[in-house]
């Protein structure tokens, strides 16, 4: 079957642990995977694997515009903002991994298919893939009035970027809890623990709901567990959610799947594998238009 | 009273931050003017103002304030004539937005918080606050967990964001005086920058270790009136004071009037006397954080548990300050595997 080229900027952990998610894609063949240090154990992985490897950048792809159609930029905010502008004018699609939020913010869980058409879609923060798609379940049956999350993750799956702008993090998750899960007002908070062993990434979600009904809440909630299962396994429930007059508190836990970061690192696993599930969309989108063109 | 420093100490009251905590958040504007103009005219130097979790915090995890804080805070510089007005910002829970809001209140000092071993998160918070030209301290919370060389090193590094002090938090009031001792004769020797202690007093050796952190040359010192804190509450300004001026040092505050607000402005405002009871203890014996006990002592209710049980086991998993979330999950917990064994 045909697959739709993609090419990974960023040869980081992020970037290197969705090169190992990319690979097992059936719709998205990763053909590059692009650096700024040719000695990064991104590219080294990368060039083990058979892709083509660059370390100049944004420039590779000025000079191959043809390596891909589908580009990830695992970058940095800072470094995006000039990315998107060449991918634009390339005309390629960018899946956003950084904080940057030059384009709508996207949850696959939620609305993958929304934004198919749109040149540049953001993946929000890994609290935000987290959490997101509970605060839309909930909110489709009982309309969230404020919503609130709190994410602690393990100190030792903190990179420096995360660390040196944590405030990102936590505007960037309340927008996100608000545009895409639907809440009329969001609220995040996170929280590092360094304890040894690492612990699992877990997540609380309270909702505040104006139609309370527990039955359609839980079936609600649990309907969504199974489709963020599809492309993270590791998701799930930590227990029955509680209920409380307007209140509704929900704790997930996020295992990882091992690829390039240990299972504890959710918060990473969570990213990479909801940035493949969006780019898998636009890559099926692409592949129907291609159908029909040729037809 | 011998002191390894000879710069003056600067008292920060928290009766109205950490204590915030024994009232649930739910100070009104008057109460807050009434003690701050009480305290500012008793010569207290600065007086913290925020939510009990700091800026931002007032959310379902750690409880909702009764009143906006930017209107307490208001209030407060409002009333103040000497003292300058004090918050707490804890990276992950509040932003350099309300930290831009609070400068343009009027807040003088902020103090940038942080678990023991995560101070590189304060960076930012630290910068914008030099920036914004307030007084700008680090406090490294639950400084039981980390070894001295931790803490050294973490310190160092707020030192280097433009922190003007850093503060060795007792968030779990489990320090014993000669660990008090240890940690600030680490930093006083690494630091150049001044050293604060805040302590708890849920081993009933707040005053103790706060005497001995000023004897090792810290300078910053935390007190709140009626010790008005999470758990057992903080070093009970006061009393302190009156001991302070027993060793023969005169922190030029006036101690009658602390005294009588003591006495007949804030005793009044909390539901019960803050005593040392079993859950505060359990806090400071298994080193959890304080503000966790009245969330524990609702958990415990609700699951029909001892809340010694639940605080217990979340110090078992090394759970930090800010997870509030954790003792319904882990109440909820052990309350199944209750039902499992019978």
């Amino acid at each position: 079957m045909a697959k739709i080229k993609a090419a990974i900027i960023g040869s980081g952990n992020i970037g290197t642990d969705l090169m190992y998610k990319l690979v097992r894609s059936g719709l998205i063949e990763l053909s590059a995977m692009i650096g700024i240090d040719p000695e990064s154990d991104g590219l080294k992985r990368a060039a083990e694997r058979g892709c083509q490897v660059f370390s100049n950048g944004i420039q590779a792809l000025i000079e191959n515009p043809d390596l891909a159609e589908i580009v990830f930029d695992a970058t940095s905010a800072k470094a995006h903002i000039r990315n998107a502008k060449v991918l634009k004018d390339l005309g390629k699609i960018a899946i956003d991994l950084t904080p940057a939020a030059v384009g709508p913010f996207v949850s696959p869980a939620v609305d993958a298919h929304a934004h198919i058409g749109e040149l540049n879609v953001n993946l929000i923060t890994c609290g935000g893939q987290a959490t997101i798609p509970i605060v839309h379940a909930i909110n489709r049956v009982a309309d969230v009035a404020y919503a609130e999350i709190v994410a602690t993750i393990s100190s030792r799956s903190a990179g420096p970027g995360t660390r040196a702008n944590i405030d990102e993090f936590t505007i960037t998750t309340k927008r996100g809890m608000e545009e895409a899960g639907g809440a009329d007002e969001g609220k995040a908070i996170i929280i590092l623990n360094p304890a040894e062993p690492p612990i699992l990434m877990r997540d609380t979600i309270y909702c505040e709901v104006r139609n309370m009904d527990q039955e359609a809440i839980l079936r609600s909630i649990g309907e969504m567990v199974e489709t963020v299962k599809e492309y993270v396994p590791g998701y799930r429930l930590k227990q029955k959610p509680l209920f409380d007059e307007n209140r509704v508190t929900v704790f997930i836990e996020v295992e990882g799947a091992g690829d390039y970061f240990p299972i504890y690192a959710g918060n990473l696993d969570i990213m990479t594998a909801s940035a493949t599930r969006v780019a898998e969309e636009f890559a099926r989108s692409l592949l129907d238009q291609k159908a029909k063109s040729v037809r | 009273m011998i002191r390894k420093s000879d710069k003056p100490i600067k008292i920060t009251e928290v009766c109205l931050r950490d204590g915030s905590h024994v009232v649930a958040h739910q100070y009104t504007e008057e109460q807050i003017r009434r003690v701050v103009k009480e305290l500012d005219d008793a010569g207290i130097h600065y007086i913290e103002v925020s939510h009990g979790d700091g800026l931002g915090g007032s959310t379902l995890q750690y409880g909702r304030s009764r009143v906006n804080e930017m209107n307490l805070i208001e209030a407060a510089v409002d009333e103040c004539k000497q003292a300058k007005i004090a918050v707490l910002l804890i990276p992950g829970i509040g932003t350099c937005r309300e930290l831009t809001q609070v400068h343009s209140l009027g807040a003088g000092l902020v103090r940038v918080a942080t678990h023991v071993t995560e101070a590189d998160v304060s960076a930012q918070h630290i910068s914008s606050a030099r920036e914004l030209g307030m007084e700008t301290l680090g406090f490294l919370m639950m400084a039981h967990m980390a070894p001295v060389k931790t803490l050294v090193e973490q310190a160092k590094l707020m030192e280097s964001y433009g922190a003007q002090a850093v503060y060795v938090t007792d968030s779990a009031g489990a320090l014993l005086p000669h660990q008090v001792r240890e940690r600030i004769a680490a930093l006083r020797d690494s630091l150049n920058i001044e050293v604060g202690f805040h302590g708890h007093n849920n081993l009933s050796v707040a005053v103790a270790n706060t005497i001995a952190a000023i004897e090792e040359g810290a300078t910053r010192i935390d007190g709140s009136v009626r010790c008005l804190g999470a758990g057992a509450g903080n070093t009970q300004t006061e009393v302190l004071l009156a001991v302070l001026d027993r060793m023969g040092l005169n922190a030029g505050i006036d101690l009658y009037k602390m005294m009588d607000i003591a006495e007949n402005t804030v005793g009044p405002l909390v539901p019960k006397p803050q005593e040392i009871n079993k859950g505060s203890l359990v806090l400071g014996y298994a080193g959890v954080y304080s503000s966790f006990l009245l969330h524990a002592e609702r958990a415990g209710k609700r699951f029909g548990l001892d809340p010694r049980d639940i605080i217990i086991e979340l110090g078992k998993r090394k759970v930090v300050g800010g997870q509030e979330d954790m003792i319904l999950d882990v109440a909820s917990e052990l309350a199944q595997a209750r039902i499992l064994e019978v």
